[in-house]
């Protein structure tokens, strides 16, 4: 295996990691604040595929069509923020799991209400499309590049709005104390829907960048939306650093895994058993990882509390 | 409102007249039905004594549903193939027989469970609910990869395995041997939630640090819960795939373990007869729904969205007026 | 409960009340993500009942949510329940396992519109189960017969980890002969496919063949599409089907893949069903509508011939397979699965929609592999 192989592989996973972060800032986000558990957070970059899926059919624009997906999750956010997730702040997790889990219900069959049983088509642009060459010769799609450069970009934004504006700074006391910012003054039940929107929007984002070069399809944020959860875990719930970190970490992990665990086993296995035995170690690495991690550390990497 | 004790009465009455008024009716798959939510029940009442006493939020419950299925699957498939199984130095033969199959499922879940809560009960809250769904995750994915047992596809047995005087393929049967089985798992719910053991595992969920200082170890007391959850639990899945002849990785899928849980919330957290009224409305939504709708599950989701939001304590909060346990 | 009572017509007609004298126990994956496939073997079933204007057969359709335990339930409340004959409809091979063995061991009929899995052509086959589809191997077979006549001479193949999987990439090596250039197991469900590219573009192979159903095989697509690697692709038709062609677009366009059926065959039959299932639905009929309404038409033949009550005369009249087939001649070989040509079809764009054309014949009259181990 060149060298070359390898570094191309390192890129496609911190491509792969970085959109896991955007699942995961959001999903870490509304813990931090609320304290809820979201297992609707798939739904929502879902709804960004849809949308942007919709919107780029008819009117054939791809930046129109992001515009469409970051809306459309935003307001599907503010939406079951105010009619549902509002009243399970106080309540135990338990009925919060229950509850977004009825969410995920309602939404993948009502999506597949609206858009009917067959994936829709999305693209990317022409203007994104195609490898480029990178120094050392490496061909990368230039979309992957973009993908990798727009989480990081969003990375960026989202520690500056939380590191250095005023809404930042209210997001930041409503996670240590919430009875205290309610007394000076400030409404936190608008700074809660707020947050949950800016969450969505991060999903649905997500969703549509990725919807490009996969499948839009009901049921597509499942898979995801798990992923996320190891992500945040790993992570340290509420820790935006640690959603960062552990994005990474997953994204490379299940990249090389899938590449050099078959490899390994080939080195003392025939190859057909070999790929097979590594590929089904490989698709268990991420939850290996994981458990490891909680082991050592019971609240993940920068947990503060569990 | 109404006593639980009177609840708790109907709903056991109510199992045993309805298979039995479909056996008069002549309509075998109402019994089938009846018996499914037995099995599930019995499944969700062994969560329920980790979830709802020992307040252990398990997402990975399925892992145990899935090793009694496929204690079931390998030890009759060896059994059916007429090879033996080759467990490293150990070589024994597979078998037909319902009460070695359950005591190789709970041996099994119970030790796996003991594993599992060693490590897992290091963590607590959301950590332990996503570390457990992570070991859940695993076994689904190596079972989905072991072509041995039949990987994704599964594996089917052609004939349901036998109990000692009972012809366990007529339906009226086997719901009854489910049933005895449910009866004892609730019998030995309730002595134990009674028990001194109970009672210290009520506490240590919670004050865990008034349970320490009466020198009881909080820990220990929660792995031992885990390990009779998870040991039920595995009961349970060798029964299901009994019923349904089959068994496939699906039941180590994560979307169980969350099924499993939306059983005991909806009928009520901690309750003796909680997960009996869940499985029981669970599987006739199911049915019901689903024939009225290609798109049943809308409905599905806004019926276990009210039940969450307006009724405290599931079905059986609502039916007493008392709450459950806060978890 | 969904009864499709076809009495109904005849008794709009005014007719005296027809009792339904045939029952057909219909189950396939009409929700969740799978559910496009299910729902086209079931139009095509219908359409072809509608056609035959019989009064007195009842078709009941269930959705088994792509569950297996579902499946099985749903099995037995039609045997135990509703008591039918005859038992089809299923997409999934595992669910298919799940539920033939014990329907055809009740001494029900099973007929099989889409999975044919090994474990059931083989040691498996039961004289009341036959495949009107295909056996899972044979497209792919084709595929790696088509890919030695083009002359490639090195291939890299994937598939995902699962027993469907492992035997598409059998089935292609049975037929193929050439070398390997990488041979890789995906995990079930992957949705991004970049290592595996950079695998195939640091391998040297000559051509690529895979095996990715649904979702997967449009990720892939795309995605390969846009790395600029430019090997020949090869598949079976199920990534380049009707329904989800639209969803890969461009990415598609002339790729080489195999079936069995196409809409462009020449056939009286064929041509008719293709038009009048557009008249029907207002969408092109995919492969499994195909499937479907060969299961049908296979069934009201032998039915013409003799009573399902008469299960001898029944197997015989379903084994004489004496109906028009929409993929022109039809015959079983003596594990009841079929032997049929098998096509080489290209990816090609007609005015604004996504569709194949075929270019060859990749197998001409196939029987499977596993024939020779059945004993019925």
């Amino acid at each position: 295996m060149s060298a070359l192989l390898i570094i191309e592989q390192v890129l496609n996973g911190l491509q792969f990691g970085v959109m896991l972060f955007l699942m995961a800032a959001g999903l870490t986000l509304i813990f931090g604040v609320m304290g809820l558990i979201n297992l609707a957070h798939g739904s929502l970059y879902m709804i960004g595929a849809f949308a942007a899926a919709a919107v780029a059919g008819a009117t054939g624009s791809f930046i129109l069509a992001l515009g469409a997906a970051l809306a459309a999750a935003a307001i599907a956010g503010a939406l079951i923020e105010i009619t549902v997730i509002r009243r399970l702040y106080g309540k135990a997790h338990l009925d919060q799991v229950l509850a977004t889990f009825a969410l995920i219900l309602i939404f993948s069959e009502g999506t597949r209400w609206v858009f009917g049983s067959f994936p829709l088509f999305l693209d990317i642009p022409d203007y994104l499309s195609g490898p480029v060459t990178l120094p050392g010769g490496i061909q990368y799609p230039f979309y992957r590049l973009t993908l990798i450069a727009a989480g990081l970009l969003v990375g960026l934004g989202l520690w500056f709005l939380i590191e250095r504006t005023r809404v930042g700074i209210q997001i930041r006391a409503g996670e240590n104390d919430r009875e205290m910012i309610a007394a000076l003054g400030i409404d936190i039940t608008r700074l809660y829907t707020l947050v949950f929107a800016i969450g969505a929007a991060l999903a649905g984002l997500a969703g549509a960048l990725v919807g490009a070069i996969q499948s839009v399809q009901v049921g597509m944020g499942e898979p995801v939306l798990i992923l996320a959860f190891v992500v945040i875990v790993i992570g340290g719930i509420g820790s935006i650093k640690g959603a960062f970190i552990g994005a990474l970490l997953v994204g490379l992990t299940d990249t090389l895994g899938g590449i050099f665990l078959p490899e390994l086993f080939k080195l003392f296995m025939e190859p057909g058993a070999a790929t097979q035995t590594g590929s089904a170690l490989a698709s268990m690495a991420i939850y290996i990882l994981m458990s490891l991690v909680l082991i050592w550390r019971p609240t993940g990497l920068f947990g503060a509390r569990a | 409102m109404i006593p639980e004790r009177l609840v708790n009465a109907i709903l056991f009455a109510g199992l045993i007249a309805v298979p039995l008024c479909a056996l008069v009716a002549d309509e075998p798959f109402t019994i089938t039905l009846v018996t499914r939510a037995v099995i599930l029940a019995i499944a969700a009442v062994g969560l329920n004594i980790a979830l709802g006493i020992g307040g252990l939020v398990s997402l990975g419950h399925a892992v145990f549903f899935g090793l009694g299925g496929y204690a079931m699957g390998v030890l009759a498939f060896h059994a059916q193939t007429y090879t033996p199984l080759n467990l490293g130095p150990l070589t024994i033969a597979g078998t037909k027989s319902m009460p070695l199959i359950w005591l190789a499922a709970t041996a099994i879940s119970a030790f796996v469970a003991w594993i599992i809560g060693l490590l897992s009960l290091r963590t607590s809250g959301v950590y332990f609910i996503m570390i457990t769904l992570a070991f859940g995750q695993m076994f689904f994915y190596f079972a989905i990869s072991w072509s041995t047992y039949g990987g994704e596809d599964g594996l089917s047995i052609y004939v349901r395995n036998g109990f000692p005087g009972l012809n366990t393929l007529i339906p009226i049967q086997f719901f009854g041997l489910s049933f005895i089985i449910l009866s004892v798992v609730l019998f030995l719910n309730a002595r134990l939630q009674a028990s001194p053991f109970g009672l210290a595992l009520n506490a240590a969920r919670q004050v865990p640090a008034r349970v320490e200082t009466v020198g009881l170890n909080p820990m220990r007391l929660k792995l031992v819960a885990f390990v009779v959850s998870g040991a039920i639990t595995g009961l349970a899945g060798a029964l299901f795939a009994d019923l349904n002849r089959f068994v496939s990785p699906t039941m180590f899928s994560w979307q169980l373990s969350g099924e499993l849980i939306v059983l005991i919330i909806i009928g009520g957290v901690g309750r003796l007869f909680g997960p009996v009224i869940g499985a029981c409305l669970f599987v006739t939504l199911e049915h019901w729904l689903g024939g009225l709708t290609d798109f049943w599950h809308v409905f599905l989701g806004l019926i276990l969205l009210a039940i969450v939001l307006f009724a405290r304590g599931g079905i059986m909060g609502l039916l007493t007026g008392k709450e459950g346990t806060h978890v | 409960m969904k009864k499709l009572l076809m009495a109904t017509a005849a008794l709009a007609l005014g007719a005296t009340t027809a009792l339904a004298e045939t029952k057909i126990g219909m189950i396939t994956t009409l929700s969740g993500g799978g559910a496009g496939l299910g729902i086209d073997v079931r139009d095509g079933f219908m359409l072809a009942i509608k056609q035959s204007g019989r009064d007195d057969i009842e078709v009941v359709i269930e959705d088994d949510q792509r569950k297996p335990d579902i499946a099985v339930q749903l099995a037995d409340k039609m045997v135990q329940s509703e008591r039918v004959d005859i038992l089809t409809g299923i997409i999934w091979s595992n669910l298919a396992m799940a539920v033939i063995p014990s329907v055809t061991a009740q001494g029900k009929f099973y007929l099989s519109p889409n999975a044919g899995p090994s474990a059931l052509a083989g040691q498996g086959c039961h004289q009341n189960y036959f495949n009107v589809a295909w056996q899972n191997d044979n497209l792919h077979e084709a595929a790696g017969a088509y890919a030695a006549e083009a002359g490639y001479k090195n291939s890299f193949i994937l598939a995902p980890n699962y027993p469907a999987g492992q035997d598409a990439l059998t089935g292609y090596k049975r037929m193929f002969g050439g070398e390997l250039a990488g041979e890789v197991y995906t995990q079930l469900g992957q949705t991004d496919y970049a290592a595996e590219i950079a695998q195939i573009r640091a391998s040297g192979a000559d051509s690529v063949f895979f095996f990715l159903p649904g979702g997967m095989g449009i990720s892939f697509l795309k995605q390969y599409a846009d790395s600029g690697v430019e090997l020949p692709v090869i598949g079976p038709a199920f990534s380049f089907d009707q329904g989800i062609l639209q969803a890969v677009g461009d990415a598609a366009l002339g790729v080489v893949n195999t079936s069995q059926w196409n809409k462009d065959i020449d056939n009286p039959t064929n041509n008719a069903f293709v038009e009048t299932f557009q008249t029907e639905y207002g969408r092109l009929p995919s492969l499994y509508a195909s499937q479907g309404f060969d299961t049908a038409n296979l069934i009201l033949s032998a039915l013409d011939k003799a009573e399902v009550s008469d299960a001898d005369a029944f197997r015989d009249a379903l084994r004489a397979a004496d109906f028009s087939s929409t993929r022109g001649a039809f015959k079983f070989g003596p594990n009841h699965h079929p032997i049929q040509t098998i096509y080489a079809r290209e990816v090609i764009k007609e005015g604004d929609v996504y569709t194949n054309k075929i270019i060859g014949v990749a197998l001409e009259d196939h029987a499977d592999a596993y024939a020779a181990d059945c004993k019925m």
